[in-house]
């Protein structure tokens, strides 16, 4: 068992570190003394930190050279998020663009939106946004209702309705996920387009969550116009196209998994401040389970590199992780808020956002219902739940819905 | 950046799990809770080389890390195979560090050896401690003046039947370890019947004292708290086998039970622990060879994991096999006897978890 880098590895972490070691100074300051508050300053100044990482090589790490990434693997990525925290300034603002996006394009897309958008993408010229998500299909993708026509001088109209989009507030480019024949089963009349968050028809509003803030959007398309060539992959092959974003997504969120913040030892420190406490056995008992659950995940984090490194797709281990992680999570929030009291609600506090924010991101990338019940068939084998929308086509299977619901 | 298991270690590993499959432990399980006596697994302990895996070779044994005794651990863990790993494993590595004169025989396991395991002091509990008979207050560890120790350890596993005992004593209110070869013990086998225990006493009996540091000490109990969880990791992988395959197979209301959610989500938990606790076996091994300032929390870490694992595991391949779950024809009882009497034996989960949260404290301190 081996934690340490490899002489390749130690030396590109020499390199990586002496950079941000020489220009962290140029990073904008997201919190602290002298931290920015204005939103759109704060977008501009990350956004051109952003470029900044991409000229010096530490955005994109795992992109192919031709698109203007460093062709490395997913531990000199690691190496990079580790030594950017570790530095104490932001990372890229992009991470669902370069982290997921890009990846789709490079996959699917026409060789003129590669040399279109991947390169503005990179540097944070532009940003991305993913329009997967609608109000009645999170968990059962497959089942979004946002349609596009295509139009007799083969361009297309878009209509309907995206939530949870993260950055489309200031995003110049989506990736929308809509449907594009509805008379076939729900997995097979899908496609992929490419639409500029500027185009006429496209409305974007916050989306307030518990804590108050909008950290989510919802948007609005009502007869938005789209060319022929903004289709990325095939018409009616999006589901193939949309389960790429999904995997690098995971990859994403595997490689950066320590980013949320929910480690043990800031709880402990949290909770260790009162005296009274640290001696309490009931307090104790539920840290000590709660520190075990983030313990874990810290080693099955190492576990899933481990694998990535020597040519393997992450075990199951990696998919539990997040549901590990949220409720240990919530649990810390408890039990931080019983020891420091109705205080630690205050708006302004940092246990305040955390209790608020974790209720939603149970949900955040599939609900654990039905995560589990993936593992449960993926990775144990068990038999599949009967499904009733099976080679139904989408407009049958609406219909069959609307009527369960008026009987 | 590599926690892949080395060729030695896979080999280890099968090599133990082969060497297990020849005894048919579970079904020796349910004989012994008929009053059968359980065969003796000693041997094979011995002809695999085991008692040694913690022995320096300097000293005739494998020289090998507390995660290599924790790969066998597991596998008997896998079977409920009663090898008296867990007792002999933490005496070796004191008495191996120690300077006691009979260590070739300790390695070779022509002696074997058991632990009297005194808890180390944390940040609320500031003495060593032992295993009480019973209730809730620990035990003060007994106290040694000069080459004798006086007092009780109770639970002792695998202590009916040791050649020599290593006790861990108190004088001036520093830990001594001394190995005693004559001790009463009192066979105290309970409920888990593939389980040896004892309760030993000393009454100014004579020992050799051992050259190990406080450090140490302190070491082999954590090496035994990290065994346990180990073996409490192959006893879950064994449950969840065995009701996956149920779960295919049986029909109720002409659907498997394993396409229920409530089936398949009950699974997925015990997946999800198990793959949690094995993360943590990989850190209390790391910590155990390269981070002697981490190996408490680890090792604590990995029980506390790997106990609540066992509990949730056993009851859940019951639940999962219904009624006949419960009974004494299937070996889901068997597992669940394990995992009763596990969680209370040296210092228990409840400890184990205590001390994760100490560990923490102190160091945010």
């Amino acid at each position: 068992m081996d934690l340490n880098d490899s002489p390749e590895q130690a030396e590109y972490r020499t390199k990586v570190r002496a950079w941000l070691e020489e220009h962290k100074g140029e990073a904008p300051v997201l919190r602290g003394e002298g931290a920015l508050t204005d939103e759109n300053e704060i977008v501009a100044a990350r956004r051109a930190w952003q470029g900044k990482l991409a000229e010096a090589g530490l955005a994109g790490v795992t992109w192919p050279k031709e698109f203007g990434g460093q062709g490395l693997g997913p531990i000199e990525q690691v190496i990079v998020n580790q030594e950017i925290g570790a530095a104490g300034v932001p990372g890229i603002l992009d991470v669902i663009g370069v982290g997921m996006l890009g990846p789709t394009i490079i996959a699917h897309g026409s060789e003129e939106q590669k040399s279109r958008y991947l390169g503005p993408m990179l540097h944070g010229d532009e940003v991305w946004c993913q329009l997967f998500s609608e109000p009645a299909a999170g968990s059962d993708l497959a089942g979004i209702q946002a349609r596009a026509k295509q139009t007799d001088d083969g361009s297309w109209v878009v209509n309907g309705q995206k939530v949870w989009t993260t950055n489309a507030q200031f995003a110049s480019f989506g990736l929308i996920l809509v449907r594009t024949d509805a008379d076939v089963p729900k997995h097979k009349g899908l496609t992929m387009f490419v639409v500029p968050m500027d185009a006429e028809g496209v409305t974007i509003r916050g989306l307030r969550q518990i804590s108050g803030e909008a950290e989510f959007n919802e948007v609005f398309f009502d007869d938005v116009k789209l060319p022929a060539d903004a289709v990325c992959g095939q018409v009616n092959s999006g589901w193939g196209t949309a389960l790429t974003t999904l995997m690098y997504e995971r990859v994403t969120i595997g490689l950066g998994s320590e980013g949320l913040g929910y480690n043990s030892n800031r709880f402990a420190a949290a909770i260790g401040a009162d005296p009274e406490a640290r001696r309490d056995s009931d307090v104790r008992h539920r840290l000590g389970e709660i520190a075990t659950e983030l313990l874990s995940i810290k080693f099955t984090g190492y576990r899933t590199l481990t694998a990535l490194q020597r040519g393997q797709i992450p075990g199951p281990e990696a998919g539990l992780a997040k549901v590990t992680t949220v409720n240990a999570a919530v649990k810390a929030g408890d039990l931080i808020a019983d020891v420091l009291g109705p205080e630690a609600l205050a708006d302004d506090g940092e246990w305040s956002y955390m209790i608020s924010f974790l209720p939603g991101l149970k949900s955040a990338g599939g609900t654990e219902e039905i995560l589990r019940n993936t593992i449960g068939e993926r990775v144990l084998g068990l038999p599949p739940e009967p499904r009733l929308d099976k080679g139904i086509p989408f407009s049958e299977l609406r219909a069959k819905e609307k009527e369960a619901v008026a009987s | 950046m590599n926690l892949a298991l080395s060729d030695e270690q896979e080999f280890l590993r099968d090599a133990a799990r082969g060497a297990l499959a020849r005894h048919k432990t579970i079904d020796a399980a349910r004989e012994a809770a008929d009053g059968t006596e359980l065969p003796d697994l000693w041997p094979v302990a011995v002809e695999a080389g085991w008692p040694g895996l913690l022995v320096s070779e300097d000293n005739g044994g494998a020289g090998l890390q507390p995660f290599d005794a924790m790969l066998v651990a597991q596998e008997c863990g896998r079977v409920l195979a009663g090898v008296q790993l867990l007792g002999h494993v933490p005496a070796s590595f004191l008495l191996d560090r120690g300077g006691y004169a009979r260590i070739g025989e300790i390695a070779d396991g022509s002696l074997r050896a058991a632990f009297c395991a005194a808890r180390p002091p944390g940040d609320v509990v500031e003495e060593w401690t032992v295993e009480p008979r019973k209730g809730l207050k620990r035990a003060a560890a007994p106290s040694v003046s000069g080459d004798s120790v006086s007092g009780e350890v109770a639970w002792v596993p695998d202590a009916p039947g040791a050649g020599v005992f290593v006790v861990i004593g108190v004088e001036d209110g520093r830990p001594v370890a001394l190995a005693v070869e004559g001790a009463a013990v009192q066979d105290a086998k309970v409920y888990d019947h593939t389980r040896s225990l004892g309760h030993v006493t000393f009454d100014g009996t004579a020992g050799t004292r051992l050259d190990v540091s406080p450090e140490q000490i302190a070491s082999a109990w954590y090496i035994a708290q990290a065994l346990i969880a180990a073996e409490s990791v192959g006893t879950v992988e064994t449950g969840l086998e065995m009701s996956i395959e149920y779960a295919k197979e049986r029909f109720t209301f002409g659907r498997a039970i394993g396409s229920y959610q409530a089936v398949k989500h009950t699974l997925t938990e015990v997946l999800r622990q198990s793959e949690n606790a094995r993360s943590l076996l990989l850190y209390a091994g790391w910590a155990g060879e390269e981070s002697a300032a981490e190996f408490p929390l680890a090792a604590s870490a990995a029980r506390a994991a790997a106990g609540s694992a066992l509990d949730y595991a056993a009851r859940a391949t019951i639940g999962v096999h219904g009624g006949i779950g419960a009974t004494w024809e299937h070996d889901a009882p068997y597992l669940f006897r394990r995992a009763q009497l596990s969680r209370r034996l040296l210092g228990g989960t409840h400890d184990a978890v205590d001390r994760v949260a100490g560990e923490l404290l102190s160091s945010a301190a």
